[in-house]
């Protein structure tokens, strides 16, 4: 590795030595484009973070694809129901590596307030793993864009030789729920999500966070 | 528009044998209620519509209401005239709660805006609505048998935690030995 000092100086010079990893990493983070979809209100802030005012352009996420196949970034924008919870862990499905899911507002996080509702999925993360929860009813687009750097921050922190989408063995496909007589087959999925154990996890889990 | 007594006397005197019954409302409402029997509320709608001091040109809303304990389900149309720019007028029909005796005649055939609206009454409150063109759930999935609406439906048991359980939530937690918050106890005392 070469010292911060020399690159430091060698920069001075127009000369920008880098790892490869960070490259890679940079060109990510930068053009985390997302798939053009909204469930609910949410959408109608996201919309609005990505319009002039809040200009999501700023962090080069302002691409929203109509497509799966092009896109980065799962923002789940609104309350997710139960019959839409399938299409949504499909379209998650036809997303190619590297993914990530933002769960945007109080709906997509857990039911929000519409949590006791017969058709409301508890929690967008019981089929499909979210990187950034981001809380509010509906967040404001400052909260979306604080959300996009945190996701920002995180791939900077991915390792190339680490990353699970380069294990040719690693799965990429969620099984998708099917609509049963009562209720979605399964209710959740357990290797994505399981129900704290012990209501100690709940609590601490806000403050033992990861430095 | 006639009142409703003179509305009840010219729909009995139209149509034959009608059994009509009004249905007080609150004095604040002020919206006394049609009820009608199965077998005439097509010929009813119809003299309601096409009568020139009623013109009920318009079914806004279709929608059940569920009498659990006295063991029957209402279907009830809310009409306006839009012509004589004058309603409501409320019409009700009803049935046994029953599923395989709930039936009802359908009004798309004498207001075509009817047909979503009924097939919203029949998901969720599980009323059908015979002769209507195309009875099928509209909001729940196919696959679904239940419906939602009706007092006495069990909801899945999809509460695998909650952060502050109460009520049913709190008694289910407790009876599948689910993780409980401190503050349950202050709770269960309070009740």
């Amino acid at each position: 590795m070469i010292d911060d000092g020399l690159t430091s100086e060698l920069q001075k010079q127009g000369v920008f030595v880098v790892s490869a990893e960070w490259l890679y990493n940079w060109g990510r983070k930068s053009s985390i484009w997302p798939l053009q979809f909204g469930l609910a209100c949410c959408a109608i802030e996201m919309i609005a973070a990505a319009a002039a005012r809040y200009d999501l352009a700023r962090f080069g996420a302002e691409v929203f694809r109509a497509t799966p196949r092009q896109a980065d970034l799962m923002i789940v924008a609104g309350t997710v129901t139960k019959k839409m919870a399938p299409q949504v862990v499909r379209l998650f499905n036809q997303m190619p590596e590297p993914k990530y899911v933002i769960a945007m507002g109080a709906c997509a996080i857990s039911g929000g307030p519409f949590k006791d509702g017969y058709n409301v999925l508890k929690g967008v993360d019981r089929y499909i793993p979210v990187d950034v929860h981001i809380p509010g009813c509906p967040p404001r687009p400052e909260a979306l864009l604080h959300a996009i750097v945190t996701l920002q921050e995180k791939i900077t922190g991915q390792h190339i030789d680490r990353t699970r989408w380069y294990d040719a063995h690693a799965t990429t496909e969620f099984p998708i729920p099917t609509c049963g007589e009562h209720d979605l087959l399964p209710s959740s999925n357990p290797e994505v999500w399981q129900p704290p154990k012990d209501y100690a996890d709940v609590t601490n889990a806000e403050t033992k966070k990861p430095a | 528009m006639p009142t409703i007594e003179q509305l009840v006397e010219a729909v009995r005197a139209a149509v034959s044998g009608a059994v009509i019954e009004i249905i007080p409302s609150t004095p604040a409402a002020a919206q006394p209620a049609l009820l009608v029997d199965c077998e005439h509320a097509v010929a009813v709608a119809r003299y309601l519509k096409d009568d020139p001091t009623c013109r009920m040109d318009f079914c806004s809303c279709v929608t059940g209401v569920d009498y659990l304990a006295k063991g029957y389900i209402e279907a009830v149309y809310h009409l306006y005239s839009v012509t004589l720019k004058q309603g409501p007028i409320v019409l009700k029909v009803r049935a046994p709660r029953e599923l395989d005796k709930c039936h009802v005649p359908s009004l798309t055939p004498v207001w075509r805006g009817c047909e979503f609206q009924e097939r919203e009454a029949f998901d969720l409150y599980g009323i059908k609505f015979d002769d209507h063109p195309d009875l099928r759930r509209i909001l729940m999935w196919n696959e679904f048998t239940d419906h939602p609406m009706r007092k006495d439906y069990v909801p899945p048991a999809d509460y695998e935690w909650e952060p502050t359980p109460h009520d049913d939530v709190l008694k289910h937690t407790k009876a599948d030995g689910g993780i409980m918050p401190p503050s349950a106890a202050v709770v269960e005392v309070k009740k």
